[in-house]
């Protein structure tokens, strides 16, 4: 592989470009049974356990629609405030690949379900609103195992496949070009990101786990001269799989393409791979002009016309708007607006309320989700929500440190026995002996030892230098290794010395 | 209309994954000049008010409830594969990404 | 040759009723006589006497313990290889399916044996049905029983021979522009395609999936609508199925051969007559169209100006819809794979290119290679695009038709069965055997071939071909089966009495 190339400083970029973003989410419904046919979508089960003439492909199986799926396509298509098409029909997507049973895709083509649509997503304050292009449905492909020297398809001797995951419902969401975002660009597209996810769980629709592949973006950046009306080349980049991909990603590529662009050269219109461990996009295949997919209307389905009393019977089942919503939890929390920003902009918002639904404050919520959380979740190069610990979690520790249980401290080396995976709270304080010594005797006893190491020091807390206990509280927790409530030794020092 | 030639022929034998010798393509793309000739009538026929039919019966909305029916066992499902391992389909090694 | 293979299937059934006969019985008798003619003839790509035997067994048990499926139960049946059968080779008379056994059945196929037919086997057929004389085949072509030197028809030329020939009493074919119909013209059989959606396509192995129907192939009308009635009805497996109960269709048979057509009127399509049409099937045509107006009918000739466009528009949608559905042969899960000559290590896309090269024969890739084209940017509009277009007006035309008519009529084929060979070089002219067959396919309306006699100057069997309204199949037996009535009144007996003996049937009695 060639040496990385150089990229103008991302301020240098925004000075002399303006990025034109369009992002492409596909969402795999959680559906019970596949968009065609009655397997089961269940993840994990034995390859080619979930298969059926109709998912395999074999010759003479047919699609039948499953209306979960239309009945979400339509939900999703309302909560971005498309329109419904009163009549659509599926495509025929045409290309080879082993992983697609019937060398084709049954998706729809110019005929989508939801259309026309938008959204806001906020970033530092500023509300940016997205155009939504479509909202269309199609099937997955199967999953390949590259069997060779390399875990990746260059280099593999032969494949594998598994058709269990092909036919399962994805729902493709296409933006219109994002214009206008500046500098933003990266936290716009991964804030959109976000807030799809937020809105999608809110729906119920999809568990949207993007390093499961329930959620999978695909990000197109091109580059304008600044204050040009015509549109740059743009270039596609697959395997952004996690919201810091999605900002690493966008910001990548501008300081990629600004410094082709300064130095004269052209981009390249094709896909390119983002790589997660070395921050770089590379070059895959030439873009998909050079594919013809001959789409035509699927013959072996019939139209899809949902009328205007199906469709509003699905509206009813919307929740809240997300600037409602906001709204109301900000008001319930008590949080100040800067409160509620941060909350959001960490990606935190929908973990802080599952967090306070399982019985925490909001603002004890908020403090570990965006301070150790959000700390842990940086080291580890993952985003908050998928941080291996979950709410759940976050409140039965706060709820330990609020029955006395443990300390903060503590908690801190309960989250780290969570993370490594050593199981529930419960049990990592079990297991690692992490709870507060409640004893009062064997914490009279520590304290007792204590002064009597130290007696200077106590003799200054005799003479009223109360300040001085802090030593001896020290000593103390360092030999109950943390685990006393330090409130309650300052206590007994200051009862035994008074 | 465009007489179709022969390296047409050759560029969708291509997208169609068919491995055309010189002799299957030169003789193959005469026959297809002559039936596309026969046929090319059709651009002339119908005015762009005419809807096209892509099914003879006007049904919409069939749907399937979203529920379990029984599937193939994976050994039914591998039965006829040219090549199985581990339970899987062994094709041969997949150029590109994606 | 035994007498029982020559009867009726619907005496077949009388005769299980009445314990004159066994279904072990018969299904032997079809064997013999598939063991005798079928090595000259080449019906059947694959026999099942062992599972049919067992399927008999287990009819006449039924039977016994008086718990008959149906009117059919017991009675054997050959199934074009084109739909699938569970644990019996499905090759589609294609090379790259060789072997390849299907693990499940074709709906059509779940409803004949839960009707308790036995299923002899499989029977040949043009590679993926594109054709009109099953010369396309990879197998070998199967022969006329008329004259073993021609061919049987098209696509499902080993249906149609199979019962022209007494090996089976009744079939299934499929029919996409005339497979059925047109064969039954020139074997002199009965061949009904239904109303599109009428019968499941779930199992049958598109070739163009809004065109594609199954349907009966028979030697008289009344066993086309007993079996049309087993295999038709909605299929929640195929969304384009119709969800509205058959028509009665049995009735209908029955009550048109009592022979009143008062009432009826019988469109002739201007089009699909003279001018093209071989003297003797024209002859034949307008013999059987005098025969309904003696039985009372009312003849109206009407135009269908689009008709001319039919074929055009037919063979662009075909080979679009085809060249889709063939891309799952592609040598990974099933079927034929064959590894490129000379490349050391090759690729998946190598290995799909040698192995549908050599897996598809030449009309298979002259349609692919043409569907390919009219469905490619920059050409959709002006072909596809545009034939489905013309698919509307053709709709048009029929239903305008219809309110002059009750039902239209055509002879089924242009001309008589062909020798075998003699069109091969030249596709465009095999092409024009679908003429009139093909309207009926856009559309979607169902169509019925029945015998009209034999041509004069050839001796060949011609067709009969009567078409109704979507949804009005009972329309297509109560009229065939008056004029059936009255063709078997003109000629005594029925026409394939008047086929020649097969040398296999003649060497076999030598033997005796």
């Amino acid at each position: 592989m060639t040496a990385a190339p150089a990229l103008m400083s991302f301020e240098e970029a925004l000075e002399r470009f303006d990025p034109v973003m369009g992002l492409e989410v596909h969402v795999e419904l959680n559906t019970v049974t596949k968009m065609f046919c009655g397997c089961p979508t269940e993840f994990g089960a034995e390859p080619n356990t979930q298969v059926c003439p109709t998912c395999l492909g074999l010759p003479g199986a047919m699609p039948v629609v499953n209306e979960k799926g239309v009945e979400s396509a339509i939900r999703i298509g309302l909560a971005l405030n498309c329109s419904i098409a009163p009549w659509c029909r599926f495509a025929r997507k045409n290309y080879f690949y082993p992983d697609m049973p019937k060398n084709f895709q049954t998706s729809q083509y110019d005929e989508p379900i939801a259309f026309d649509g938008w959204t806001e997503v906020e970033v530092e304050g500023e509300t940016f609103r997205v155009e939504i292009e479509r909202a269309h449905m199609e099937e997955d492909t199967g999953k390949s195992l590259h069997v060779g020297t390399s875990g990746r398809i260059h280099g593999a001797d032969y494949s594998l496949v598994d058709y269990n995951r092909a036919g399962i419902p994805l729902i493709e969401i296409v933006t219109k070009p994002i214009v206008g975002t500046g500098d933003k660009a990266p936290l716009v597209a991964k804030a959109y990101v976000a807030h799809l996810r937020e809105l999608l769980l809110g729906l119920g629709v999809s568990d949207v786990r993007m390093e499961q592949g329930s959620l999978r973006c695909d990000v197109n950046l091109s580059l304008k001269p600044a204050g040009e009306e015509r549109f740059g080349t743009r270039t596609e980049t697959k395997n952004v799989n996690s919201l810091r991909s999605v900002e690493r990603a966008v910001r990548y590529e501008i300081g990629r393409q600004s410094a082709r662009l300064a130095d004269g050269q052209s981009i390249v219109q094709e896909t390119r791979h983002w790589h997660e461990d070395t921050g770089i996009t590379t070059s895959g295949r030439e873009k998909s002009d050079a594919e013809d997919y001959r789409y035509f209307p699927e013959p072996d389905l019939v139209p899809i016309a949902p009328d205007e009393a199906w469709v509003e019977e699905l509206r009813a089942t919307l929740p809240e708007p997300p600037r409602e919503h906001r709204a109301r939890l900000q008001k319930e929390w008590g949080f100040s607006d800067l409160e509620m920003r941060d909350t959001v902009g960490a990606g935190a918002l929908l973990l802080v309320e599952q967090t306070v639904a399982a019985g925490a404050t909001p603002a004890t919520a908020r403090k570990w989700w965006l301070s150790d959380m959000a700390r842990r979740a940086n080291e580890r190069g993952v985003d908050l929500a998928d941080l291996e610990v979950s709410p759940a979690d976050v409140a039965r520790v706060q709820a330990l440190v609020d029955e006395g249980k443990i300390n903060d401290k503590l908690a801190r080396q309960v989250f780290d026995g969570v993370l490594a995976g050593e199981g529930t709270p419960d049990e990592v304080v079990a297991a690692r002996g992490l709870a507060v010594v409640s004893d009062e005797g064997a914490l009279s006893e520590a304290v007792d030892r204590a002064i009597a190491a130290n007696p200077e020091v106590a003799d200054k807390i005799r003479d009223g230098k109360v300040a001085a206990a802090g030593a001896l509280i020290g000593a103390v927790m360092k030999e109950m290794r943390g685990q006393a409530d330090a409130a309650r030794v300052r206590e007994l020092i200051l009862e035994k010395l008074s | 209309m465009p007489d179709i030639t022969r390296e047409e022929v050759a560029h969708l034998a291509d997208l169609a994954r068919i491995d055309l010798s010189d002799a299957e393509l030169d003789h193959l793309a005469p026959q297809l000049a002559v039936i596309l000739d026969s046929i090319k009538s059709i651009s002339e026929v119908a005015a762009d008010d005419i809807p096209p039919t892509s099914h003879p019966m006007p049904l919409t909305n069939v749907f399937r409830e979203d529920v379990r029916r029984p599937g193939l066992t994976a050994e039914e499902a591998l039965a006829g594969a040219p090549e199985v391992q581990q339970q899987r389909f062994a094709v041969p090694r997949i150029l590109g990404e994606e | 040759m035994s007498d029982l293979v020559r009867r009726t299937a619907s005496e077949l059934a009388d005769a299980l009723s009445a314990g004159e006969t066994t279904s072990v019985e018969l299904t032997e008798a079809y064997l013999d006589r598939i063991a005798a003619v079928d090595g000259d003839v080449h019906a059947f790509l694959q026999v099942d006497a062992e599972g049919a035997l067992a399927q008999a067994g287990a009819s006449d048990e039924r039977r016994a313990a008086g718990r008959a499926a149906g009117p059919l139960d017991g009675v054997p049946v050959a199934v074009k290889d084109v739909l699938t059968t569970k644990g019996l080779p499905t090759t589609c008379g294609s090379r790259i399916l060789e072997g390849w056994v299907p693990p499940y059945d074709a709906t059509a196929v779940t409803r004949l044996r839960e009707a308790g037919l036995p299923i002899l086997g499989k029977t040949n057929m043009d590679e993926f049905a594109m054709g009109s004389s099953t010369e396309h085949s990879a197998y070998g072509p199967t022969r006329n029983p008329w004259d073993l030197d021609r061919i049987p028809g098209g696509s499902g030329g080993g249906s149609a021979a199979a019962v022209a020939a007494f090996e089976a009493p009744l079939a299934i074919g499929t029919d996409t522009g005339g497979s059925i119909r047109q064969p039954g013209a020139v074997t002199g059989t009965v061949g009904v395609k239904p109303t599109y959606g009428g019968v499941s396509r779930y199992g049958l192995v598109a070739l163009a999936n809004s065109l594609d129907q199954a349907g009966p192939v028979t030697r008289t009308i009344l066993d086309s609508a007993l079996l049309h009635e087993v295999i038709g009805g909605h299929d929640p497996l195929d969304s384009t199925s119709i969800d509205q109960p058959v028509p009665p269709l049995v009735e209908a048979a029955r009550r048109g051969a009592a022979g009143d057509m008062k009432g009826l009127r019988v469109g002739v399509v201007k089009e699909l007559t003279g001018e093209g049409y071989q003297p003797g099937v024209q002859t034949r045509f307008d013999e059987s169209v005098q025969l309904l107006v003696d039985a009372g009918a009312e003849v109206v000739e009407v135009s269908c100006p689009n008709f001319v466009h039919a074929l055009a528009a037919y063979y662009l949608i075909l080979p679009s819809e085809a060249s889709s559905n063939l891309a799952k042969f592609d040598a990974m899960r099933y079927g034929l794979r064959v590894y490129p000559e000379g490349v050391e290590d090759p690729n998946a896309e190598e290995v799909m290119r040698a192995t549908r090269d050599a897996g598809f024969g030449d009309e298979v890739k002259r349609r692919i290679i043409l569907g390919t084209y009219a469905l490619s940017s920059g050409y959709y509009d002006a072909y596809y695009g545009q034939a489905q277009k013309v698919r509307t007006l053709i709709s048009r035309d029929f239903a305008a038709a219809f309110e002059s008519a009750d039902v239209l009529v055509s002879p089924t084929a242009p001309t008589t069965a062909f020798k075998l060979g003699e069109k091969l070089d030249d596709p465009v002219a095999m092409y024009l055997n679908d003429i009139a067959t093909i309207p009926a396919n856009l559309a979607g309306v169902p169509g019925l071939s029945l015998p009209s006699g034999l041509a004069d100057e050839d001796g060949l069997p011609t067709g009969f071909q009567i078409l109704a309204p979507a949804m009005a199949d009972d329309r297509l037996y109560l009229v065939g089966a008056a004029l059936e009535a009255a063709l078997l009144d003109r000629w005594g007996a029925p026409l394939l009495d008047k086929a020649p003996a097969l040398a296999g049937e003649a060497r076999k009695e030598a033997v005796r």
